[in-house]
């Protein structure tokens, strides 16, 4: 009887086992669509000239690698047009993430942080839906030769309109800093 | 013809000599179900006068029978009665069983014990139904905390991971109704998801010592199970609502209960529980709300020596977690953590919004039993768990609404178990188990998997014998062996594959290689073995001394095998070793208990050695285009845990109770010197009781709670550049909360509302003073408070 059992025990066990392991399809891979892995500054001189490019990219998002930062040299006195571009290069084509920013353009704004050495002042050039700021376009004003870090951060989900970092709130999104040199 | 006939008287004489009824019939009355010699029991031979009771000891002698055949009643006071036909020649010995139920109905208290050691070497502590009444709203977690050396992990309020001895996730096994759950239990924020109404009994065992159940709680084993249902006709049950004040939510649950003379029964059960928005003293923790649903149903039939009983169970729980909580990079934590209160409050809502978890956990178990005379109680079990895990993170775009987290985990096991006894003094129990476990991870939450698809089978054999030498001492011993076969598909990060040099160790498992990511197949083998020996001795009238080693071995989770990515919930980067082995606990507890009405005590010291302890803790910072984030890695260390815990009643009078509970721990990392992370800090209860049985049962408790300070912690702090000050802060996650102090009230008061059903009306202040503070054991003490002070109104109905 306990033989019998037993034996009925295993059978089972075995029938549940073999019936269980399934096919051998492998799973599909995931292509996170909201990863940032690229943020692209440009900076075009008002009068005409090369426009100055500040970049940072992470290709393996949160993966090990750091990212890669290139950084320019402004003007004295010279304003630009400022506009940020957001991309994930981890999918191909690139997604354009500044889109669907400015597509739910109540929900973000990007900051300029500008460090104490450094003479630039920015102002914001395109608002949100609700006429805060967005700042995905802004115009820049390097001032005398000086150098410093500049930092641009992207919030999601402010509190609009504030009055700077200090009292937005919100998650960051973004904060990426260069050293930046006006001469 | 006179010969004859006198002849014929002498033959007939023959017989009637022997039938000159001396004979005696002796022999013992046990209990069916494990053996134990019934005192006090009636046995009454039909058609005679004759009655007589079984001595202390379960012996009985009925004299004066003839040879000739007998019906005997056998009664006792907890038993059902049972007739046997007894055949006598010459003096006759037998044996008795009787079913020992017990009477859980409309509060009979009866002496003994209801449910079964799990293991009689190591102290269990127990929570009743009436102590579990009081949790009702609560969950599994807050119950397990009210008992000495039991912390809780916490992620805000509702997700309460219990902490037994410092150890928690994997390290603890929780058993809901004969069943090892399996409900992604590897996660600190994932909460057991066990209906706390659903169990008329919880045992904790702080250890592996039951290796029936499992070969792996390095930490210990928890065991729910179900009111036992009697066997008589009857129709029962109770239904509990608590209204509570934080969170102005309330919560609903009701149990019925039918059974038969015959051994049938079922038992239905539901649970509903609504929570809003919970408060800290000074302000609403925001989207903290609660939504669960839980129904389970019970059907059997339990007869003397055969049964089946099938169960079915549902929990689904929603679960809000802190907004304030979900933070970008460091530069968020630093505010977070700088700011002393949450930077998200908003006002008070049912709704649960992102962040929040939605699960769905089902349980189906058939099990059946039949008892052999001679042989013992072999039971068979299949038991089938399907778990659905929905995280929600706060998302952009089309994915605003998508989970970020899908993970489906099924489980089936099948187990044999054999209950024996080889001689009066020994027992023995044996099993088999075998499982599968599929676990796969959706890929359309645009979310690389945290938790790669796998399969997973178990194989385990063990034994447990104890041998009672005399009436004070008992030893146990046991050994269990578990092998585990993981299949898995792991998608590694390119750039981590190679970082970790992986690509040199295992190129064989590369499947494919796709633009960023590599498909890998590892397939791992894990041997563990498992033991425990112990012994407890009794001695005086109520002293008893408890002495137990266990080595337990654990197969390393999947998320200390392949974690790979940024954890959102704790703004971390999280990642796993794939070279890991077993780890390895050896513990040694002893146990001096007193057990007496008056005064009663126990004092328990452990301690708890582990080698390849799997330990994360951070290593570096990374940085990424949105921010930077700490990395924090999985290792494997030798730990030690050691501590005591200590319990004490006195009763200063007949309606006057003291409870005392002190439990301390220490956790170190041996190969760094260092303290463990998240270890309990010491804490203290002690408890007021008035109870008069004689008054509508009327109970009053107050209680304190301190909370010391934890000294001993790992400095995991870290600095990060903040542009706005061109500074570098230094982002403060090790150093613990002050210590603190908290008052609850709790009174409750019976009504006889009928012949048969009594209303109990409780009423519980919880944090009295409405403190502020925060736990060093809550995963979100960074962002804000603890709860504050909470008005409960419990209303209990027992039909």
């Amino acid at each position: 009887m306990k033989k019998v059992k037993f034996l009925a025990t295993a059978i089972f066990a075995t029938v549940l086992f073999v019936s269980c392991s399934s096919d051998d399809d492998t799973p599909e891979p995931v292509n996170e669509e909201e990863v940032i892995t690229t943020l692209t500054v440009t900076l075009i001189p008002n009068g005409g000239g090369t426009p100055i490019t500040l970049q940072t990219r992470d290709l393996d998002g949160d993966g090990p690698n750091a990212p890669v930062v290139t950084s320019g040299n402004l003007a004295t006195g010279v304003t630009y047009n400022g506009s940020i571009v957001l991309l994930n290069e981890t999918v191909n084509p690139p997604e354009n993430i500044t889109e669907e920013v400015e597509e739910e353009s109540e929900e973000h704004q990007f900051f300029y942080t500008i460090g104490s050495g450094l003479d630039v002042t920015t102002m914001y050039t395109n608002l949100d839906r609700d006429g805060n700021n967005l700042g995905t376009q802004f115009t820049l004003t390097a001032g005398a030769a000086s150098s410093g870090t500049l930092t641009f951060t992207l919030r999601h989900e402010p509190t609009k309109p504030n009055t700077g970092l200090g009292d937005a709130g919100g998650e960051t999104d973004i904060a990426a800093t260069f050293n930046v040199t006006v001469q | 013809m006179r010969t004859y006939v006198l002849f014929v008287l002498l033959l007939s004489s023959i017989p009637s000599i022997s039938q000159t009824c001396e004979n005696t019939l002796s022999g013992t009355v046990k209990d069916l179900h494990d053996g134990s010699l019934l005192a006090g029991a009636t046995l009454i031979v039909a058609g005679s006068k004759q009655a007589v009771q079984t001595d202390l000891d379960g012996h009985f002698t009925i004299s004066n029978l003839c040879n000739d055949t007998y019906s005997i009643q056998v009664s006792h006071p907890y038993c059902l009665s049972k007739g046997f036909t007894v055949k006598i020649s010459g003096n006759t010995t037998m044996t008795f069983k009787l079913e020992h139920h017990l009477e859980e109905l409309n509060q009979i208290t009866v002496e003994g014990k209801a449910y079964s050691n799990k293991s009689k070497t190591i102290l269990e502590n127990t929570i009743s139904k009436e102590e579990l009444e009081r949790f009702s709203s609560g969950t599994l977690g807050d119950a397990l905390n009210s008992l000495s050396g039991v912390s809780s992990l916490n992620t805000g309020n509702t997700v309460v991971k219990p902490l037994i001895n410092g150890l928690h996730s994997s390290r603890v096994v929780i058993i809901n109704n004969g069943v090892r759950m399996e409900d992604q239990e590897w996660g600190a924020e994932h909460a057991p998801n066990v209906d706390i109404n659903s169990a008329g009994n919880l045992t904790l065992i702080k250890g592996a010592g039951a290796l029936q159940y499992s070969g792996d709680a390095v930490g210990g084993v928890i065991v729910a199970e179900a009111s036992k249902v009697p066997v008589k006709d009857s129709l029962y049950g109770k239904t509990l609502f608590t209204a509570a004040s934080n969170g102005r939510g309330s919560s609903l649950t009701s149990q019925l209960t039918k059974s038969y003379q015959s051994g049938w029964y079922a038992t239905v059960q539901g649970t509903l529980k609504r929570f809003g928005d919970f408060e800290a003293p000074d302000y609403v923790l925001s989207n903290t709300g609660i939504f669960e649903r839980n129904a389970s149903l019970h059907v059997g039939l339990n007869r003397f020596n055969y049964g089946i009983e099938a169960y079915y169970s549902l929990f689904k729980n929603e679960i809000g977690i802190l907004r304030a909580s979900h933070l970008g990079g460091a530069q968020d934590q630093i505010r977070a953590i700088n700011s002393s209160r949450p930077l998200i409050i908003n006002d008070f809502t049912y709704q649960i919004n992102t962040p929040k978890q939605d699960i769905a956990h089902h349980l189906a178990r058939i099990k059946g039993f039949k008892r052999f005379d001679g042989f013992g109680k072999v039971s068979l079990q299949y038991d089938f768990q399907r778990n659905n895990r929905l995280e929600f993170d706060i998302r952009r775009g089309a994915d605003r609404d998508n989970a970020s987290l899908d993970l489906q985990l099924d489980t089936h096991t099948l187990i044999l178990d054999l209950d024996s006894n080889l001689t009066d003094a020994i027992s023995l129990k044996t099993g088999l188990m075998a499982s599968y476990q599929n676990n796969f991870a959706n890929p359309n939450t645009g979310v690389r998997r945290l938790i790669p698809d796998y399969e997973k089978y178990d194989l385990a054999v063990y034994a447990i014998a104890d041998y009672q030498l005399n009436d004070n001492f008992l030893v146990e011993a046991g050994g269990r062996f578990d092998y585990t076969y993981m299949d898995t598909f792991k998608f590694y990060r390119t750039s981590f594959w190679k970082s970790r040099n992986y690509d040199e160790l295992f190129p064989e498992i590369v499947v494919e290689e796709l633009n960023n990511q590599i498909l890998t197949n590892p397939q791992l083998n894990f041997y563990n073995a498992s033991a425990t020996l112990g012994a407890t001795y009794a001695f005086g009238e109520n002293y008893k001394l408890f002495f137990n080693y266990s080595i337990a071995s654990r197969a390393p989770n999947p998320s200390e095998l392949f974690s790979e990515g940024l954890h959102h919930s704790a703004s971390r980067i999280e990642l796993g070793d794939l070279r890991f082995n077993s780890e390895i606990g050896h513990k040694i507890s002893l146990t001096f208990q007193r057990e007496n009405e008056n005064f009663s005590f126990s004092v328990s010291p452990f301690i708890n050695t582990i080698k390849d302890f799997m330990v994360i803790e951070p290593t570096e910072i990374q940085q990424t285009v949105r921010g930077n984030f700490q990395v924090w890695e999985y290792r494997q260390t030798d730990a030690q845990l050691l501590g005591v815990d200590f319990d004490a009643s006195y009763a200063f009078s007949k309606n006057f109770r003291f409870n005392h509970q002190f439990s301390l721990v220490k956790g170190y990392d041996r190969s760094r010197e260092e303290p463990l992370i998240n270890m309990p800090p010491i804490n203290t209860k002690n408890e007021i009781v008035y109870q008069n049985p004689e008054f509508k049962n009327l109970r009053l408790a107050l209680q304190s709670e301190y909370v010391f300070r934890q000294n001993e912690y790992p400095d995991n702090n870290f600095e990060v550049f903040i542009p706005e000050t061109e500074t570098m802060e230094t982002v403060d996650l090790s150093t613990p909360p002050d210590a603190y102090h908290l008052l609850n009230l709790n009174s409750s008061i019976d009504f006889q509302v009928t012949q048969k059903s009594t209303l109990t009306v409780g009423f519980e202040i919880t944090n009295l003073l409405n403190t502020s503070y925060r736990n060093y054991l809550n995963r979100l003490r960074y962002y804000a408070d603890d709860l504050g002070r909470n008005f409960l109104l419990n209303l209990k109905l027992n039909y």
